[in-house]
């Protein structure tokens, strides 16, 4: 069993008469990356700062470490936090700033040098230790941050969408370098972001929020291939949403009937005949055929095409329903107007619920 | 608008030129001129080059003066700063709403008169004034407290006419060290005192000095509230310049004194350079 390190306990937050958070309950175990997911006003950044204590509860109980600190001060918390704008003391050199932490729990100036340097040297700025923040980078700005809550060897490292400020390459490297850091120092890290790509290669654990409550929570597998709801499944990558109704139920599959009188397979569910469901296909799953022979297929008819390196992507109508497919490289099997069949494998199917 | 025209740039910086030339810069070199003057025993100024004017300051009777508003003027900077820092942080973290009331509020008192603003002191803080029949009636004391015609009175009346320049400034100054800064010190384990003495003194000198410059140059000079709460038994520069041109009819000795507060406040602002401090931070209010 993994230890829990940060819980959350019937946890609710009200701004006036608004309730951002509404009574969630959530365990982060030690070590793991996790991430707060959400778009934004769905309270990822509340949460972040109550268990920083920068906010308080309005109710619910916060534990790190079974450690009940609802009413614990900021600066008593085993935690730290890497701010979206970096944070920097302006007036600091690097390495004041870096040391600021161990400075304010008085640690000999002597064991601070050593370890300052050891950071610096971990996210290679050396030779940048006498500078102050304005005269680094975006990236260089916020790799000091990192490394200044790091430094305190924290129980877990709270990150309120670190990357956000920074252009798209770079942050692609620093979302890579990130992970490497967690992996290389085993400290726990809550991660805030809006962004689902974000989520998506860095966490071990996604939390997916909405409008205060918890959607669902799992890896970026589990959340991304089996959904629970068309929210998530929409919220995290493309998804194809069909209408559709149980009709028969067999021992391995269930069968619905979905637009235009097409049945298709699903694995079993645990819904009953005759209620109404929702079903989602992934674009790369689907497959286009030019005719269909033995089973009777959605058909459609292509209207775009779009072709971006490293992908091909297929926008095909159904009446009124678009469906998106979406094949690797440059595809040039079919063009725009052709009429085509869609297929997919059952277990690519994944039926959401209503 | 950009006036790349020069005539028309020259039209708009004349009426600042005519003021500072005239209004500010030939009376000064005026005053300095006379400094360097003989007086007669009639108060006029005969064309004489002496330095005895300077040698002058230096007598025994002056220097207790300059001691003394030097006293009064750096003890009303200590105050004004001790107030003025818990209100403006104070201030800052309310809303903006509140913020622009507050700092209105802080104005207010300007619309009056300040001599007026004095007087009305009086009817507070004298003998049998508000103050001592408040506290006489609850019996809190026996006697009268002698709350004015001393150097309390004096300091009283200094803080508050003087306080608005040094919230002024620092105010703007604490208003550029942004939010998540104060955080992240909090969140690096400062305590409120340790974030105060490292993030927010440092960030906010600039505004710290410019205040303590507006509250102690003329807190040497404000002759009226030492006149008015002082009652005329305490003599603070103020006064003595003013009695030197007004009453003793010496201007060429109120001239040498006015220079040397000049030179004074100048020594002041010249160590704010020294010390790395921007001319730009002491122009901002």
């Amino acid at each position: 069993m993994k230890k829990v390190i940060v819980k959350l306990e019937n946890f609710s937050k009200n701004y006036g008469e608004k309730q951002v958070i509404k009574n969630i309950n959530l365990e982060v175990y030690e070590g793991e990356f996790l991430t707060l997911l959400g778009s934004s006003g769905c309270g990822k950044t509340t949460i972040l700062r109550s268990i920083s204590g920068m906010d308080k509860p309005t109710s619910g109980k916060v534990y790190i470490d079974s450690e009940d600190v609802t009413d614990l001060d900021p600066s008593k918390r085993k935690v730290n936090t890497i701010f979206q704008n970096y944070a920097l003391f302006p007036l600091m050199s690097i390495e004041d700033n870096i040391g600021f932490g161990l400075k304010m729990k008085k640690v000999p100036k002597k064991e601070i040098k050593k370890r300052v340097e050891a950071m610096i040297k971990l996210v290679h700025l050396e030779g940048y230790e006498k500078r102050k923040p304005k005269e680094l980078s975006g990236g260089e700005q916020q790799r000091v941050s990192i490394v200044r809550g790091l430094i305190n060897n924290p129980k877990v490292l709270l990150l309120d969408e670190p990357l956000s400020a920074l252009d798209l390459k770079l942050r692609k490297k620093m979302q890579i370098e990130l992970k490497q850091l967690q992996r290389k120092s085993g400290i726990t890290f809550i991660y805030v972001t809006h962004d689902q790509d974000e989520a998506l290669t860095m966490s071990d654990r996604i939390v997916i929020l909405k409008d205060g409550n918890i959607e669902q929570v799992g890896t970026p597998e589990e959340v991304y291939e089996q959904p629970k709801s068309l929210y998530v499944a929409d919220f995290i990558g493309e998804a194809n949403v069909f209408n559709g109704e149980i009709i028969e139920k067999n021992e391995k599959n269930d069968v619905v009937k979905i637009n235009n009188d097409v049945n298709i397979l699903i694995a079993s569910s645990n819904h009953n005949l005759g209620e109404k469901v929702k079903i989602v296909v992934r674009p790369e799953n689907i497959k286009l055929i030019k005719e269909s022979k033995t089973e009777k297929n959605l058909c459609g008819v292509i209207k775009e095409q779009i072709y971006d390196g490293a992908f091909t992507k297929f926008i095909i109508n159904i009446d009124k329903l678009v469906i998106k497919a979406l094949f690797i490289g440059n595809d040039k099997t079919f063009k725009v107007g052709d009429n085509v069949y869609l297929k997919w494998q059952v277990e690519d199917a994944i039926v959401v619920g209503k | 608008m950009k006036f790349d025209n020069k005539i028309f740039k020259f039209i708009f910086i004349v009426p600042v030129i005519i003021y500072s030339v005239f209004l500010i810069a030939l009376p000064l070199l005026y005053i300095f001129w006379i400094s360097f003057l003989k007086n007669d025993s009639y108060g006029g100024i005969i064309n004489v080059f002496t330095l005895q004017n300077y040698i002058d300051i230096f007598a025994d009777v002056y220097i207790k003066i300059f001691l003394r508003s030097f006293l009064i003027a750096l003890g009303t900077t200590f105050i004004c700063i001790l107030i003025s820092y818990p209100f403006v942080l104070a201030v800052s973290h309310k809303n903006k709403k509140i913020q622009q009331i507050l700092m209105t509020l802080v104005m207010v008192p300007f619309l009056t008169n300040s001599l007026i603003r004095m007087y009305g002191f009086t009817v507070l803080l004298r003998k049998y004034g508000v103050i001592n029949q408040i506290l006489l009636n609850t019996s809190l004391i026996n006697e009268p407290l002698e709350l004015m015609y001393n150097t309390f009175g004096i300091m009283i009346g200094m803080v508050y006419t003087l306080l608005p320049f040094m919230i002024l400034p620092l105010y703007s100054s604490v208003l550029t060290i942004e939010k998540p800064i104060l955080e992240a010190a909090n969140d690096l384990g400062a305590s409120k005192w340790q974030t105060f003495k490292k993030i927010i003194l440092p960030q906010t000198l600039p505004g710290l000095f410019n205040g303590s410059l507006m509250v102690f140059t003329p807190a040497l000079g404000y002759f009226f509230i030492v006149d008015i709460l002082g009652g005329g038994k305490i003599m603070i520069l103020g006064n003595l310049i003013k009695n030197q041109f007004l009453t003793a009819r010496n201007w060429p000795f109120g001239a040498a004194i006015s220079v040397f507060l000049i030179l004074i406040t100048s020594i002041l602002i010249w160590g704010y350079k020294k010390i790395g401090g921007k001319m730009d931070d002491l122009g901002g209010m």
